[in-house]
């Protein structure tokens, strides 16, 4: 290992005599171990508390109170779906207007795995039905301007809004993996709401029935 | 009878270079960390898709722990006047009577969470004791008295025109009432932009995000 090197026989030329001692050579080699032990140690530390995983962000707008109902923003009842939180880790929607009858109603129960499929579904059934008319090409003309690589899907998914409304017990990682699932699924246009009483009770019953703690 | 001698190897190896990679290793890793602030409650925070980083400083932050407890904090590496400026308007502005020792202390606090009431005792005790004392949590949930309102409404005045972002760390586990108490408390302030710290998972294959990142590629 590492080590510094006396020079050895003295060169400098003194005269050995029979009156001059003879020092005894030490070794100038320095025992390592301890250090590179020690380094080692130190290593093993760093690696453990070395945290690496950054924290992100979810960017998340909200929009301000609007009381003034003609200000409100319409949507059209075909394409939209109505995603609601309720306890553990269910999620319960309705697509249009919750309809309650004799008939039965559109309140359906899923889970978080689900509800990905039906908000794809979802998505497709509103695009299919899209009508390309003036307004809808301008759009497009003007995400294309702003090189937008999706410029063609600009418009298409326009009326496709997604509701979400979490109960009072539905936990915040419900909440953030809804708001995720929005991303992940490319839903343009969705916004939280406070849930109705109506709602509320709904998923009591069905809560109260599949029996969820 | 002659025999074939075979060399005598050391066994020795040189472990100079492997000594030398191995404390270069070390020096990067010391100068790598750094350390987590202390926190007065640990968060877990739940998982999203997106990977855009968290603004490190004109910041503020609340956290919601796992019992709904909401947590006040602001983050201003650079500027430390901004500090006392929120904390002297609290101060006039609810009239808790604050020493100047104390006002001065909220620099070194990592976060409130507690009522107004409570603030006297909790900036009377040093920093690093603030730990052992029970913070109940800044209350929000009654609208009448949703107190985050004002310490928003103090770091706004605090960072005057400056950009201030707002971070909202919660608990996975915490409920959504209290969330929508502190979104309700920022839309009282005229904020409607929230970053909400999320840790960061993978994106699931084929789904729209994927296809749209990809083309983007």
């Amino acid at each position: 290992m590492a080590s510094i090197d006396s020079g050895g026989e003295g060169g400098g030329g003194h005269k050995k005599g029979p009156g001059v001692k003879k020092a005894k050579k030490l070794s100038t080699r320095v025992d390592m171990t301890p250090m590179v032990d020690l380094g080692f140690l130190l290593i093993t530390f760093f690696v453990f508390t070395a945290t690496m995983t950054t924290p992100t962000t979810l960017d998340l707008n909200m929009p301000k109170d609007i009381k003034d109902e003609k200000e409100q923003t319409e949507a059209k009842e075909s394409g939209v779906l109505t995603i609601m939180l309720g306890k553990g880790n269910q999620v319960y929607y309705y697509e249009g207007k919750l309809t309650v009858d004799a008939s039965g109603n559109n309140f359906k129960q899923t889970t978080f795995k689900g509800i990905r499929d039906v908000i794809i579904n979802k998505k497709k059934d509103v695009i299919s039905r899209h009508v390309h008319d003036e307004t809808c090409k301008k759009t497009q003309e003007k995400s294309k301007d702003k090189k937008d690589p999706l410029w063609e899907d600009a418009c298409k998914d326009r009326d496709f809004i997604v509701v979400i409304k979490p109960d009072t017990e539905a936990t915040y990682r419900n909440t953030v993996d809804i708001l995720d699932e929005m991303t992940i699924n490319q839903v343009r246009t969705y916004a939280m709401v406070k849930i109705l009483d109506q709602e509320v009770e709904l998923i009591k019953a069905t809560e109260a029935t599949n029996n969820v703690k | 009878m002659p025999s074939v001698k075979i060399a005598k190897k050391s066994t020795d190896t040189d472990m100079t270079p492997f000594v030398d990679i191995a404390f270069l290793i070390l020096s990067f890793f010391i100068m790598a960390t750094k350390f987590k602030p202390p926190e007065p409650v640990e968060i877990k925070t739940p998982g999203s898709v997106l990977s855009q980083k968290l603004p490190e400083s004109n910041a503020v932050m609340i956290t919601v722990d796992s019992s709904n407890r909401v947590f006040f904090s602001v983050l201003s590496d650079k500027d430390k006047t901004k500090y006392d400026l929120i904390i002297q308007g609290i101060n006039s502005s609810q009239n808790l009577g604050l020493t100047p020792a104390e006002m001065s202390n909220f620099k070194q606090t990592y976060a409130v969470g507690v009522p107004f009431g409570g603030l006297k005792q909790l900036l009377g005790t040093a920093a690093a004791d603030q730990g052992r004392l029970k913070q109940t949590g800044i209350p929000v949930l009654d609208s009448a008295n949703n107190q985050l309102y004002w310490w928003i409404a103090e770091s706004k005045k605090a960072f005057g025109g400056e950009e201030l972002k707002f971070l909202i760390k919660g608990d996975g586990q915490s409920k959504y009432p209290t969330f929508e108490a502190v979104v309700s408390a920022l839309k009282r302030n005229e904020e409607f932009k929230y970053n909400l710290v999320t840790s960061l998972d993978d994106v699931p294959a084929g789904s729209d995000f994927d296809k749209m990142n990809k083309r983007i590629k």
